[in-house]
């Protein structure tokens, strides 16, 4: 192993490591959004929303990420939508991710006792005083595990975008492979730092966790 | 520059040789995923520690990287060894092995929760250790963990689109290289995107049918 090597490209590792942090906090922030925005449509009343958030769930969750993102990177410009790879990347992934989440909110809103609605419209609670009072604190009590699986899955996502030449981890491991051919140390270098991400935002998520489970 | 679908039909056969390609590489892929599994979860609770422990930490390893990065080291890396494997074989490689620690880990909770008695039984009846967890514990096991091994394996055919690049000429591939030739990006992609989806729906069915069959034997 060329210890040596390791030591003078890791900087570039680390700048890239950075990188992956900003895709994965911005895009995990926008699937929060698309989950929660795609959770009430699946919940919804109305038909036609019901429908959409459907459709919506079963395209991102039916095709490869991978070709979401060349769809709307490469395929964008011709039907208008200019975008750098950067935000092409934060937007593809953040949509897509948000299709999981969609899935994982709306099976621990659904997973709420019945007779703990009822009870509360009998004691005189409007539908929605109901939903922010009664079930939304517990659903989101019961979706901060699943959340972090999902949450877990999209830092490893985030190396799709070495696929439309974001310079973050995946795409600096494969640039230094190419140039070096020494793909087990800059694997390695890799690896530690998405492992350290991943460990980080696991520590985070069970914190979370425990906190509300303590109230 | 507006849409324009009409090009579509004349790269028909290269987009389906790549259905084609891509069902092959998700099948080699899935099996390899599943034994490997199975193989791996056996090392992980059985193995003498010196087996144990480094396999343990290599599980780690790649369950907490992407995907992409490991086909970057597995392709370049098996180049760096000497070893010369078409893309083909080294996107299956790959793939299957990156799933099978992912069904290892489901496998090995499963092996764990099988009743201890079944294994007593089958010893009592004068089976060997390793012949009572081959026939008796690991098929109850498996049987547990189908339907979220099919999870798996949906997922495995939605990153086969990752091995294109390092070469494998399957869907994505065809489709980039039809663009390369028509400068239509959005029409091939989006021509890809509802050929996997079809093709995500066909497998869904294939599941369903395992998982049926599977379960009615209980």
């Amino acid at each position: 192993m060329d210890i040596d090597l390791m030591l003078r490209v890791y900087p570039y590792f680390l700048e890239a490591a950075w990188v992956t942090i900003q895709l994965s906090v911005l895009t995990i922030v926008l699937g929060l959004i698309c989950g929660m925005i795609g959770a009430a449509g699946r919940l919804s009343r109305f038909a036609i929303l019901r429908f959409l958030a459907a459709a919506y769930v079963s395209f991102f969750r039916g095709t490869p990420a991978l070709i979401q993102i060349f769809l709307l990177y490469f395929g964008g410009p011709q039907v208008g939508i200019q975008l750098d790879a950067f935000e092409a990347g934060v937007i593809g992934l953040g949509v897509n991710i948000g299709a999981y989440m969609t899935e994982t909110m709306r099976g621990a809103i659904i997973s709420i006792d019945k007779g703990q609605i009822e009870a509360s419209r009998t004691l005189g609670l409007s539908k929605f005083e109901t939903f922010r009072k009664v079930t939304l604190p517990q659903a989101l009590r019961l979706m901060i595990r699943p959340l972090g699986v999902n949450i877990n899955a999209q830092i490893k996502g985030t190396a799709l975008v070495a696929a439309i030449s974001v310079v973050e981890l995946t795409y600096t491991a494969q640039r230094y492979i190419g140039s070096t051919y020494k793909p087990f140390e800059m694997f390695l270098i890799a690896g530690i730092l998405y492992l350290i991400i991943i460990t980080a935002s696991g520590k985070v998520i069970s914190y979370l966790d425990r906190r509300v489970r303590l109230q | 520059m507006g849409l324009d679908f009409s090009v579509v039909p004349s790269f028909a056969d290269a987009l389906l040789i790549g259905v084609l390609w891509t069902i092959a590489i998700t099948v080699c892929a899935a099996l390899l995923s599943f034994f490997g599994g199975i193989l791996f979860a056996v090392i992980a609770l059985y193995a003498p520690w010196f087996l144990r422990l480094p396999f343990r930490f290599f599980a780690w390893l790649f369950m907490g990287t992407p995907l992409l990065l490991q086909l970057f080291l597995i392709y370049f890396g098996l180049v760096e060894l000497g070893i010369d494997l078409p893309a083909f074989v080294a996107g299956v490689i790959g793939l299957g092995l990156h799933f099978a620690v992912y069904n290892s880990e489901l496998i090995q909770t499963a092996i764990v929760a099988v009743d201890k008695g079944q294994m007593e039984a089958a010893r009592t009846l004068g089976l060997s250790r390793p012949q009572a967890l081959i026939r008796v514990v690991i098929p109850q096991a498996v049987r547990d963990v189908i339907p979220p091994i099919g999870n798996n394996m949906i997922a495995l055919l939605k990153d086969s689109a990752l091995v294109s690049v390092i070469g494998v000429s399957e869907l994505t591939l065809s489709a980039q290289l039809a663009i390369g030739r028509t400068y239509r990006p959005f029409e091939f992609y989006a021509a890809a995107a509802v050929l996997y989806y079809i093709i995500n729906l066909g497998m869904e069915a294939v599941l369903r049918r395992i998982e049926r069959r599977t379960q009615l034997s209980r």
